[in-house]
């Protein structure tokens, strides 16, 4: 595990990232003060359910958040330049190039009318002027004999529809990691996999990444894969972070009630007989969040300041920092709220 | 097991939520159309037409038959607010009681064509097979003609009359609706709705009539309503070529050809009934593009 | 893996129980057709000689990759996939010649019970939950008017959604609800057996947990049988009684859930339970990562399924197709489908 050195300053860091959306119905608050570092060469895992944020913040890290959504606060500081404030067009020459991303059905981001070889052949003519079409082609096959892909040669020629979701996975990540990205973003890159494939696609990553070096920063809804797969996990709720860790010691002793109920509702933690356990009511709306901890109206310890005030992240080791009350030491009213970003 | 809450609802209470959800989706509704400015345009605009057509007679500051000849061809003043044409008569009384024409054509070519095009559509797509390769191919010979062709064909078999003429833009007009329909029922019949009917039992006729054509029906109106600009300006054309409404009724189109010879000196008397086609197919047009939002179930999640 | 079954699960299938539902060498194939005239191209064959006996009040799991038939296997069971050959019978009841001599449809619906996969493709968008909920009491005559809004009510508080929920339309719900109301769909008509088709596959971990608290809670409430079909093997552990394990349309591998989990017979299935991603680190080091693609069932290969992806593959597998039989040494009601299955 190479988690980032603590005097290098981190690849990327997110600070108090607000993401709202104006919608039909109001403003939905998604992301609220979200703030994380992803180191040089670590794996982080954005853990959380439907809703709690984790794709939109990956997506703000790319500054792809549509209309009626927008960034309405924070820094998101990329090898020390704050990428919000970037004009589109050195966006568009960082995304691709030092921060990739990998989508989750992987044949809808592949051109349904382009041969697999041009299409990876085209996305290292894109990035490498230089290039010309045939060094290209034959860069092509290489990349994909990188991903284990049997008979590159035939494969190229076949259009994307001929594939199965494995294998358009694995040419999703020879062409997202050709450009030897710094920072690659994973959007459940394996929930649309079969078991099996999907354990040939995570040991597929993890080998080309330690290989580049790169840092990812993986989105998934599934627990087991990301304690697989990451260094670090960050458990998000109601689009707000709630515990970030070493990847051992959240799932092993979490520490936030949120992610403590999240484990135990596996179903493969229970014996059958028993009931599997549910966390009590909904995730919030959060075209009106709850005013303090957003978890407060679900959770079991819940205290009378945790519906007032929201939590700031208190960290409980160099490595382990969690948003909840029950971990403040503080003296009841504190010096100051919750930290508002302007 | 059904505890007091069961017990208290009565019929009353249903009767209150039913209406609480209606107005809700109402609400939704006029939120989803006051969003954008462009369907709000194009409704300001069909609902003055409709006032027009139906305040016509108190709205025309003459008698639209009324021959003045020794007024004929006059440029648009107080008094002819839009000039007079060959005849003497106020064009824009004309132009006001033209509106009732226009909107029952199009009204009419609407009623008529698209539950035909949708029947066929529906059951084409649903049932398949052998009933599909016969309406479809039906559908196909009309479409293999441009539809102002056709309707000038249908038009002038019939005879000229303005029944006709909507009758004929009927015939052109519903193999597009059946081929929409038609898409619409296979993009939707084996979706796990659908399926989901069948696992409970239900017979074909009911899935088609209960639980396709509500789909397919959004998609059809705002086609339909797309489609009235077109239906408006095949009636004009025939009225211009003498297929459809007959001299000396004042349907806009007809009105076009009437000043087609006097175009260069006179222009107001093609020109200002054309603005008012143009207008209202504009309107039209407008709406069916708001009309897909207002009607879309996805719109209404966010 | 084996930790985990070890915990000790009483065998919660009566063996004596009457049985409800008996399949017997089910085939399904479809003709994919294409090109001019239509011609038939090549012939999917989704399910290959299917034997399988569901007794009355258990919860049977099918478990499998995607394109392994599971799916099929549910949709034949429900009419919306056409059996080549075989029979289906339903409590002595040829459900196949049932269907076929018309009498079918509304007869069936009130005796098995689909849920889809996705809740936000499987509910109509454009009807409110009481017209969802009450169409089949209204398909089949059940109810009027008044009474199916009664009715459609009872079953929704039974799932746990309320009066308020009644007049709203599908996209005013989490995916959680929806699947809810169409468990209440299902539940109005009272089946007997209800076919889960992967019910909590599209929801989140914690609405998936009370989600299948309320399956269970439902089917001893109602004395209901599950066939639950689920590619989880965590879930399916949890909720099934016994297990099928499907490839390529075969079943490779049944038996008591504990039986399976604790010592997996067939190759295949080791390799599937050994790849199940854990938050555990211990629990991880022994993962078989299988080669390749499963083969698709179109023109599936002669002998074993399984033979192009097994790691002890002889020549044998490739030319012989190994039969569902007992295993030796193993639970009474293990059996697997393997020339050379694994010792335990």
């Amino acid at each position: 595990m190479a988690a980032g050195t603590p005097n290098t300053t981190p690849l990327l860091s997110v600070r108090d990232l607000i993401v709202r959306f104006y919608t039909l119905r109001g403003v939905v608050h998604a992301l609220e003060g979200v703030s994380f570092d992803v180191g040089r060469e670590q794996s982080i895992g954005l853990v959380g359910e439907t809703g709690c944020g984790k794709s939109i913040t990956a997506r703000s890290v790319l500054r792809l958040i549509d209309p009626p959504g927008r960034i309405d606060g924070g820094s998101i500081a990329f090898q020390g330049r704050d990428l919000i404030q970037l004009p589109e067009t050195e966006m568009r020459a960082i995304r691709g190039a030092d921060i990739s991303m990998i989508m989750q059905e992987p044949k809808m981001s592949l051109n349904p009318v382009m041969r697999i070889g041009d299409q990876v052949a085209e996305t290292l003519l894109i990035h490498d002027k230089s290039l010309n079409r045939r060094t290209a082609r034959a860069q092509a096959l290489d990349m994909l004999a990188s991903v284990s892909i049997p008979d590159p040669k035939r494969l190229a020629r076949r259009y994307p529809h001929e594939l199965s979701g494995g294998m358009a996975q694995r040419i999703m990540i020879a062409m997202m990691l050709v450009t030897r990205p710094k920072l690659l973003i994973a959007d459940e890159p394996t929930s649309a996999l079969d078991v099996t494939i999907q354990a040939q696609i995570i040991e597929l990553m993890n080998a080309l990444i330690d290989d580049i070096q790169s840092s990812v920063l993986m989105i998934s809804h599934d627990l087991g894969v990301v304690a697989e797969t990451c260094d670090r996990v960050i458990v998000m709720y109601a689009g707000q972070v709630a515990e970030a860790g070493d990847v051992e010691t959240v799932m092993s002793d979490p520490q936030h009630p949120y992610t403590a109920a999240l484990l135990k509702t596996l179903p493969d933690q229970v014996d059958a007989d028993e009931p599997l356990y549910s966390i009590k009511g909904n995730v919030p709306s959060l075209l009106t969040p709850p005013t303090g901890c957003r978890f407060a109206p679900r959770c079991e310890h819940a205290m009378a300041r945790c519906h007032n005030e929201r939590p700031r992240a208190i960290p409980l080791t160099a490595d382990h920092q969690v948003a909840c009350f029950l971990h403040d030491a503080a003296p009841e009213p504190a010096a100051e709220p919750a930290a508002v970003p302007a | 097991m059904p505890d007091a809450a069961t017990k208290a609802l009565d019929t009353a209470d249903m009767r209150r939520l039913r209406a609480q959800a209606r107005k809700r989706y109402l609400h939704d509704s006029y939120v989803l159309w006051k969003r954008n400015p462009i369907t709000v345009t194009g409704t300001l605009i069909i609902v003055f037409l409709v006032l027009v057509a139906l305040f016509a007679p108190w709205l025309a500051t003459h008698d639209p038959y009324d021959q003045i000849l020794a007024q004929r061809l006059m440029p648009p003043s107080w008094d002819n607010l839009f000039g007079t044409d060959n005849l003497g008569r106020d064009i824009y009384s004309r132009v006001v009681h033209g509106a009732r024409l226009t909107l029952m054509i199009a009204v009419l070519v609407a009623a008529i064509s698209a539950p035909i095009g949708l029947l066929v559509g529906v059951l084409s797509g649903y049932l398949g097979g052998i009933v599909d390769e016969v309406l479809m191919r039906l559908s196909d010979i009309f479409l293999a003609f441009p539809k102002l062709i056709l309707a000038i064909a249908f038009a002038a078999a019939l005879g000229t009359g303005l029944e006709n003429a909507i009758i004929a833009i009927s015939i052109a007009n519903w193999p597009g609706y059946a081929r929409l329909v038609r898409a619409e029922t296979l993009a939707i019949r084996n979706s796990d709705y659908i399926q989901a009917i069948q696992v409970l039992g239900a017979s074909r006729t009911r899935i088609m009539l209960q639980h396709i054509t509500p789909m397919c029906l959004s998609t059809l109106i705002v086609r339909v309503s797309l489609d009235m600009g077109a239906i408006i300006l095949i009636a004009a054309g025939l009225g211009f070529l003498g297929l459809g409404a007959q001299p000396p009724s004042p349907e806009w189109g007809l009105m076009v050809s009437d000043g087609r010879n006097y175009l260069v000196d006179q222009w107001w008397v093609s020109t200002l009934p054309g603005f008012a086609i143009l207008i209202v197919v504009l309107g039209f047009n407008l709406v069916g593009d708001g009309l897909r939002d207002i009607l879309d179930p996805h719109q209404r999640q966010s | 893996m084996n930790e985990m079954a070890t915990n000790d699960v009483t065998p919660r299938t009566d063996p004596d129980a009457p049985p409800l539902l008996e399949i017997e060498k089910l085939h399904v194939h479809f003709a994919l057709r294409g090109g001019a005239l239509m011609r038939t191209q090549a012939t999917v064959k989704a399910l290959n000689g299917v034997d399988l006996t569901l007794r009355q009040g258990e919860i049977f799991g099918l478990v499998g990759e995607s394109g392994c038939g599971k799916t099929t296997l549910g949709r034949a069971l429900v009419g919306l996939a056409p059996v080549t050959s075989g029979s289906i019978r339903f409590k002595g009841e040829d459900l196949i010649d049932g269907r076929r001599n018309g009498d079918g449809d509304e007869k069936w619906a009130l005796k098995i019970q689909l849920i889809f996969q996705d809740p936000y493709a499987s509910l109509h968008p454009r009807k409110q939950v009481r017209d969802l909920v009450g169409e089949g009491l209204h398909i089949n005559g059940l109810a009027k008017n008044h009474e199916i809004d009664r009715r459609s009510l009872e079953m929704l508080e039974r799932v746990g959604l309320g009066v308020d929920h009644l007049y709203r339309y599908p996209h005013e719900f989490s995916g959680g609800q929806r699947q809810r109301i169409a468990l209440a769909r299902a539940l109005v008509l009272h089946p007997e057996l209800l076919v889960l088709d992967e019910p909590t596959s599209a929801l989140d971990v914690s609405v998936q947990a009370q989600t299948l608290n309320l399956l269970k809670q439902l089917q001893q409430e109602l004395g209901l049988t599950f066939l639950f079909i689920s590619h989880d093997l965590g879930v399916v552990r949890y909720m099934s009684h016994r297990i099928a394990v499907m490839y390529l349309g075969h079943i490779v591998e049944m038996g008591e859930t504990r039986d399976i989990f604790a010592a997996p017979r067939h190759p295949y299935t080791k390799s599937l339970l050994s790849a199940l991603p854990s938050i555990h680190p211990d629990k991880r080091s022994r993962r078989i990562v299988l080669e390749g693609d499963p083969p698709t069932p179109i023109d599936p290969p002669p002998g074993c399924p399984f033979a192009g992806r097994c790691p002890r593959t002889e020549d044998r597998c490739r030319a012989e197709k190994p039969v569902l039989h007992r295993a030796q040494t193993s639970g009474v009601n293990h059996a697997v489908a393997c020339h050379f299955p694994e010792t335990p």
